[in-house]
């Protein structure tokens, strides 16, 4: 009965995407391969974050299909979740409840979301802060408790919408580490929207290139080698610099 | 530190006005204007007497059964308004009209159909009140951050999760200044009934001390009535705050 298990968590079909006379996606296709972290690169207006929420099931397209892990997509699912370019905190609720609110929506008892979230809370390096309201943190810390809650619901897809747009730029670097670490440990399926060229290059599996008006996928890169070496090393390498000048290449021509 | 200065400030504030209000009385700038020691005089006989209470046992009853029904009415209705554009359509006109009606003109109207019992008065504070309440609700509803709204759709939640959990409380700051300012309105709403429609209660000493000269009286009166509105909107920030801690400093994401 079971197929064998197909390579990719999450399938885009000939997804169109209008907003009334204006084409946002056309006939877009592309795979995201389990366990790896793929990124959505493209000027802005290029459509991604709208594909990223297609995906999510907040969105409907005009035609074409998601699957995840198979199934089609008709709206939000648990084996999705998703990471907010804005965070998305409830500024009345504190760190616990904000990590838990994905649990408490799902109907998990109390104690037991409390001791899950508990848990990620410290693996994002938030341990003491539980009581704390988001006012009371920096946007880093803000954007961990989000990456916190999508983690507890323990979803296999994680979509994330430029989470580090919002923070300064060291917060950002480092974010940029955990996350290849967090891809490590966890057996998860990323998709990652982000405008920074060094940004996807750096993190990711493979690179899928929009561009707009109306947008479909140009190109799909999958970087090499220079990923197991370290995080460390991977900004000085060779092939790290050359795949960054290459994209800005393709891509500069689309920026007015 | 703090707390003890902004007490100092708030009783300096108070001394400067009821010293000008002793002043102003002492001069007198009327007849009609009493001092500040007289008017607490004439207040703390009231209480005594128990006049007072009276007073204020007529003057609640159509205020706060009005209050309790304008609240609770009005956030329902906006609720609804804000969430469906088809009910926006429907009654968001209705509600522009009363707040800009002048009501003192609508009195007479609804004596002759409601006649000059508790009905009448509770509909006048009502008019006052709910307004103000139903389109803030609704404003504050429609102007959720659609981020929030999303948050609660991918981790799927529920309809009713959402407007439970995230849209309300994403809401009760300007729900609240709503309340607040209708729970004042309808403390306007309260007076003017007993004024204008049959002297009870508070309105029947005002009225009636008015009748007779006794102006500390009047003042003492129309004073506990304002300090009465002062306390209960003073509860009203007390029970926001307490509800939801966190949401009067702003969203995260707007700094």
């Amino acid at each position: 009965m079971q197929a064998p298990a197909p390579d990719f968590a999450v399938t885009a079909r000939r997804i169109s995407k209008n907003y009334g006379a204006v084409e946002a996606l056309r006939n877009l296709s592309l795979d995201f391969p389990r366990g790896q972290l793929t990124s959505l690169l493209g000027p802005s207006g290029c459509g991604k974050t709208t594909l990223l929420k297609i995906i999510a099931g907040l969105l409907e397209p005009t035609s074409g299909e998601v699957e995840v892990n198979g199934k089609a997509v008709t709206g939000p699912g648990p084996d999705r979740a998703f990471v907010f370019q804005d965070f998305a905190l409830l500024p009345w609720a504190n760190v616990l409840r904000n990590v838990a609110f994905g649990l408490e929506l799902r109907g998990v008892a109390r104690s037991e979301r409390e001791a899950i979230a508990e848990g990620y809370i410290r693996n994002v390096g938030l341990a003491g802060f539980e009581a704390s309201y988001p006012h009371e943190l920096s946007g880093g810390m803000r954007q961990r408790v989000g990456l916190a809650r999508a983690l507890s619901v323990d979803a296999q897809v994680l979509l994330m919408d430029e989470p580090f747009s919002a923070v300064d730029e060291q917060t950002r670097r480092k974010f940029q580490e955990d996350l290849l670490a967090l891809v490590q440990r966890e057996a998860k399926t990323f998709i990652f929207v982000t405008h920074s060229i060094e940004e996807a290059v750096y993190v990711s599996d493979q690179i899928a290139i929009l561009l707009p008006r109306p947008s479909r996928v140009s190109e799909i890169i999958r970087p090499g080698g220079f990923r197991k070496k370290g995080a460390d090393q991977i900004r000085r390498d060779p092939e790290y610099l050359d795949i960054v000048d290459e994209i800005w290449a393709s891509l500069r021509s689309y920026v007015e | 530190m703090m707390p003890q200065r902004s007490l100092m400030l708030t009783l300096l504030s108070a001394a400067i006005v009821f010293g000008a209000w002793q002043i102003a009385g002492m001069i007198p700038v009327s007849y009609a204007f009493p001092t500040f020691l007289e008017t607490m005089a004439a207040l703390m006989r009231m209480i005594l007497d128990g006049t007072l209470f009276v007073a204020f046992g007529e003057t609640l009853k159509p205020l706060l059964v009005g209050i309790a029904i304008s609240a609770a009415l009005g956030i329902g209705l906006g609720l609804w308004i804000g969430l469906s554009g088809w009910f926006d359509w429907l009654f968001s006109p209705i509600f522009i009209v009363m707040q800009a009606a002048p009501l003192a003109a609508l009195i007479p109207l609804l004596v002759m159909v409601y006649g000059i019992g508790l009905t009448s008065k509770v509909f006048v504070v009502c008019i006052m009140a709910m307004p103000v309440i139903v389109l803030n609700t609704s404003g504050a509803v429609r102007n959720t951050p659609s981020s929030l709204k999303e948050m609660g759709r991918s981790f799927l939640g529920s309809e009713r999760d959402i407007v439970l959990k995230i849209i309300l409380p994403a809401a009760s700051p300007i729900i609240f200044s709503g309340l607040r300012l209708g729970v004042s309105a309808g403390f306007i709403g309260a007076v003017l009934a007993e004024l204008k429609i049959t002297p009870t209660g508070v309105g029947d000493i005002i009225s009636y001390s008015r009748s007779i000269a006794d102006y500390p009286s009047m003042y003492a009166a129309i004073f506990s009535i304002i300090l009465l509105a002062v306390l209960f909107l003073n509860l009203l920030e007390r029970l926001e705050d307490f509800l939801f801690e966190g949401n009067n400093r702003g969203y995260a994401s707007d700094t």
